[in-house]
């Protein structure tokens, strides 16, 4: 459900960073507005609360495998969307950090994936809805079963987008989506359950907490325009920006071979996938390094000792000598490398540091 | 139940070791945090299908391993534990496509093999460096890096806050798990109602808890803003740490170290 | 400059719920005074600290801290003169050091920079946790915690101190070290507990609540061997005073 580091490109990691930034410091410009003070020490525990409670699993019944909550609805619930949207973004950042869950130029991706679709679109267009001003048992249910699902089946297609885009990952659109959508549905079922769930005990022991922080959707329609906008320059400038910088840096397709071995049976089966690859690249031109790559392939990769890499001639023949130059070189980066890390432990652990 | 018990512990650990004191730990983390992430793109960046060119960045958390005094195996379990969704995703890569890249010797391995090698590399190279700025800075320290490079101060506060409670109430949840598991004798695993309880149970002493420190924070004159008295010199060592290692990286990143490290070995040989 | 410091009339409070906390409650605590307040659970002992320096707010009678009565507008003064320890350290000490959370009282009140150094190093020295400076919280044992908690109120130089079960979740000696420290403390002290040797030992004065009502006011050595008083009011004997199962009969330790 985290995106991982090693399936994401420079172009897709930051554009998201660059919409999640956004998002972040506009919550928390939003909050020093409301003036909510007496929130900060409840985001922070409730921060805490999410984590220890995402470690209370449950047995999926039929499966006998477990699950647990992702936690974006309930914040929503109890501190309005702009906390909300901080304090997930705050416990997926603690998560990256201390237990590698995605990864530092994945957060992005992920604090978007989680955080923005519950907080700024199920909960306020789904969830509120339903409910209205006046919670009963069966509103709550029906609110964040269809707030859980719909939020998780977005951030499920986001996870699926990000990793197209990235074009790390052989996986097909379809593929992925097939896979992806059917499994966060049950998830979202049981996010949805266990919101409910605890809404409704903490709805029967202290109703007063769930009265709805002040978020009229005119308002709100109004004032998202400006903030979209500039999301979108954002994103369009950061992908310029580090596309142009991928494109600088030649892809290595050094020791492998477009070369006669391989390239008849290379070329058709990439037109399966980077044939679509292409074609979306095509229609959303701020990608424009993938278009690249795809020449690059096409055409056979110099060896990195030159800049450009824009060399046009094909590799007819792949010389075992070629491959083998690669490899023992791979061996002896490692060994260098292990060396000198032995090295330097030695030198700086008895006593010193 | 096992996996709050070992979080807890998880935690507790990689806080313990960035408390030590090595020329690592000492660096400023504001510095930390700009390498690895430009350590992080640069691994990035790379083309699905390369590896040769990945291998030298392994030099980065090798060498900052070694200075910090962190554990290696540890790390690498760490690395393990996540790997599964990673793995699942590249996994299908091989299955995909089957278009033969490379021949070595009489065996030919096909482009879906090389991008999930290439994978699982940059996964180790990336979740290595990110536990490494952990342990190697705390979070406390990580904070404060991103307040002064811009992060709004409300969301640092709340990094803050909730790494202040996460011991705090992983432990109560410990307590609450723990004391349900001791009264059910109907085998393992937890229903949905029973979790949806616990749940709500744990955040009604949440939110509790939170009145409490709010009154405390009223009791010494809180008025909205956190303070954060830190000083935020950048020395020689500071810069001088950032400079080096990202000019290593655009080297390697740029020429394949590797390649023409085999190349002048075989041309050596006879 | 009023020489009552601390005076409470005809205190009414109930909660939201509409529980009764507190009825007609009344007393007058002066300069220097260690005056221990003891009752039944639920009898108000929490309530009526927490009246003390705004955190709740009555709703009937007055409460007068030094020269200023207590209401909305008057908070922010109240609270540089009472400074009050809670019972559960963990919800006093919420910022990432214990450095600053012994700052973050005299940052509030706006002091320069190093005025706000000098002051955590005073308090954290008066306590005996200056070594501790750099620690995060959760690495602190109770004792610690207790120790850090009072410098975080201590940095505000208050003149009076309200402490809500202080002895808690000490071990003996802790305990006998934190007993210590407040025998040298000149300020005003309001300690509300259950450890009613620590009454004997530290406060002159002793109130007793009983339901929201004050049962008895007067000093310590008389109310607490009025075994039937305390009995009345849910309580006992401080242990010390009641017969020792090893000493020869009537002896006890209570002075140490």
């Amino acid at each position: 459900m985290h995106m991982a580091d090693a399936l994401i490109s420079p172009a897709v990691g930051g554009t998201m960073w660059a919409a999640t930034a956004g998002l972040t410091v506009y919550s928390a410009k939003k909050l020093k507005e409301n003036l909510d003070e007496h929130k900060v020490p409840l985001m922070g525990v409730l921060g805490a609360f999410i984590f220890a409670a995402q470690m209370i699993n449950f047995t999926i019944p039929a499966t006998g495998s477990s699950g647990h909550l992702g936690g974006g609805m309930i914040l929503a619930i109890l501190l309005g969307p702009y906390a909300a949207f901080l304090v997930m973004a705050s416990v997926l950042t603690i998560q990256a950090l201390f237990f590698a869950d995605g990864g530092l130029l994945a957060l992005g991706c992920n604090i978007f994936n989680l955080g923005f679709f519950p907080c700024f679109i199920a909960y306020p267009f789904i969830y509120r809805k339903i409910v209205g001003e006046q919670p009963s048992p069966s509103r709550i249910l029906l609110g964040a079963m269809a707030a859980a699902i719909l939020s998780l089946q977005m951030g499920a297609f986001g996870v699926v987008s990000e990793t197209l885009f990235s074009g790390i990952s052989e996986l097909p659109f379809s593929t992925f989506v097939l896979l992806m959508l059917p499994i966060h549905l049950a998830i979202g079922v049981v996010e949805g359950l266990i919101t409910t769930a605890v809404v409704s005990f903490v709805w029967k022991a202290h109703p007063e907490i769930l009265t709805p922080a002040p978020f009229s959707p005119a308002a709100r329609g109004h004032s998202h325009k400006p903030l979209l906008i500039g999301l979108a320059l954002l994103a369009v400038a950061a992908g310029g920006m580090l596309s142009w910088f991928a494109s600088t840096h030649p892809d290595g397709l050094e020791w492998s071979i477009k070369g006669a071995s391989g390239k008849e049976e290379l070329e058709a089966p990439q037109e399966g996938v980077h044939g679509t690859m292409a074609w979306i690249q095509e229609k959303l031109s701020f990608l424009p390094d993938y278009g690249f790559r795809k020449q690059e392939e096409e055409k056979g990769g110099k060896p990195g000792e030159e800049k450009g890499g824009k060399k046009e001639e094909s590799w007819p023949d792949v010389s075992l000598g070629k491959s083998l130059a690669g490899i023992l070189g791979a061996a002896l980066t490692l060994l260098l490398a292990g060396a000198i890390g032995l090295g330097l432990r030695k030198y700086y652990s008895p006593g010193k540091g | 139940m096992a996996k709050i018990e070992s979080s807890l512990l998880n935690i507790g650990y990689l806080e313990t070791l960035s408390c030590q004191q090595t020329p690592l730990h000492r660096l400023d983390p504001r510095v930390k945090l700009l390498t690895t992430l430009v350590f992080i793109v640069a691994v990035v960046s790379f083309g699905k299908y390369e590896i040769t060119g990945l291998i030298p960045f392994i030099i980065y958390p090798v060498t900052l391993i070694a200075v910090g005094n962190l554990p290696p195996g540890y790390l690498a379990k760490k690395i393990l534990l996540a790997a599964p969704f990673a793995f699942f995703i590249g996994i299908f890569n091989p299955l995909l496509d089957r278009a033969i890249l490379v021949h070595l010797g009489p065996v030919g391995i096909s482009g879906g093999w090389v991008s999930f090698a290439s994978i699982m590399i940059r996964f180790i190279l990336t979740v290595s460096a990110a536990l490494i700025l952990v342990a190697g800075t705390g979070l406390n320290a990580v904070c404060l890096a991103l307040e002064r490079m811009g992060a709004p101060a409300s969301f640092v506060v709340q990094l803050l806050f909730l790494y202040r409670y996460i011991f705090v109430l992983t432990d109560e949840a410990l307590r609450l798990v723990r004391a349900r598991s001791l009264r059910s004798f109907q085998g393992r695993g937890l229903g949905f109602r029973v979790v949806g309880y616990l749940i709500g149970q744990l955040l009604l002493r949440t939110l509790e808890r939170a009145q409490r420190i709010h009154r405390a924070m009223l009791s010494r004159g809180f008025d909205g803003k956190i303070r954060l008295v830190r000083s935020s010199a950048i020395h020689l060592k500071d810069a001088g740490f950032l400079v080096g290692w990202v000019t290593l990286f655009v080297l390697m990143r740029w020429y394949n170290i590797p390649y023409l490290l085999g190349h002048l070995v075989m041309g050596l040989a006879p | 400059m009023s020489h009552h410091l601390v005076e409470v009339r005809d205190l009414e409070y109930s909660y939201p719920d509409g529980t009764f906390a507190l009825r007609g409650v009344s007393f007058r605590i002066t300069h220097g005074e260690a005056v221990g307040i003891i009752g039944a659970n639920g009898a108000g002992k929490s309530t009526l600290l927490l009246q003390l320096n705004g955190c709740l707010l009555p709703q009937a009678g007055t409460v007068r801290i030094g020269d200023l009565p207590l209401n909305k507008k008057t908070l922010s003064h109240v609270r540089r003169t009472v400074g009050m320890v809670f019972q559960d350290p963990d919800d006093q000490l919420f910022m990432p050091l214990v450095y600053d959370d012994v700052a973050f009282g005299p940052l509030n009140l706006g002091l320069p920079l190093e005025e706000v150094d000098e002051r955590v190093k005073q308090a954290l020295a008066t306590v005996g946790a200056l070594h501790l400076k750099d620690r995060p919280p959760y690495r602190l044992s109770g004792g610690e915690k207790r120790a850090v908690a009072i410098a975080s109120v201590l940095s505000m130089s208050p003149s009076i101190l309200v402490m809500d079960e202080p002895t808690s979740y000490l071990d003996p000696q802790t305990r006998r070290q934190l007993i210590n420290l407040l025998k040298t403390f000149q300020h005003t002290m309001i300690i509300a507990t259950h450890d009613l040797d620590l009454v004997l030992d530290l406060c002159d004065r002793t109130i007793i609540l009983k339901t929201g009502q004050v049962a008895a006011d007067g000093p310590t050595r008389r109310i607490l061997q009025d075994g039937e008083l305390l009995h009345a009011s849910g309580l006992e004997k401080p242990l010390c005073m009641q017969g020792c199962p090893v000493c020869p009969a009537g002896q006890s330790s209570a002075n140490l």
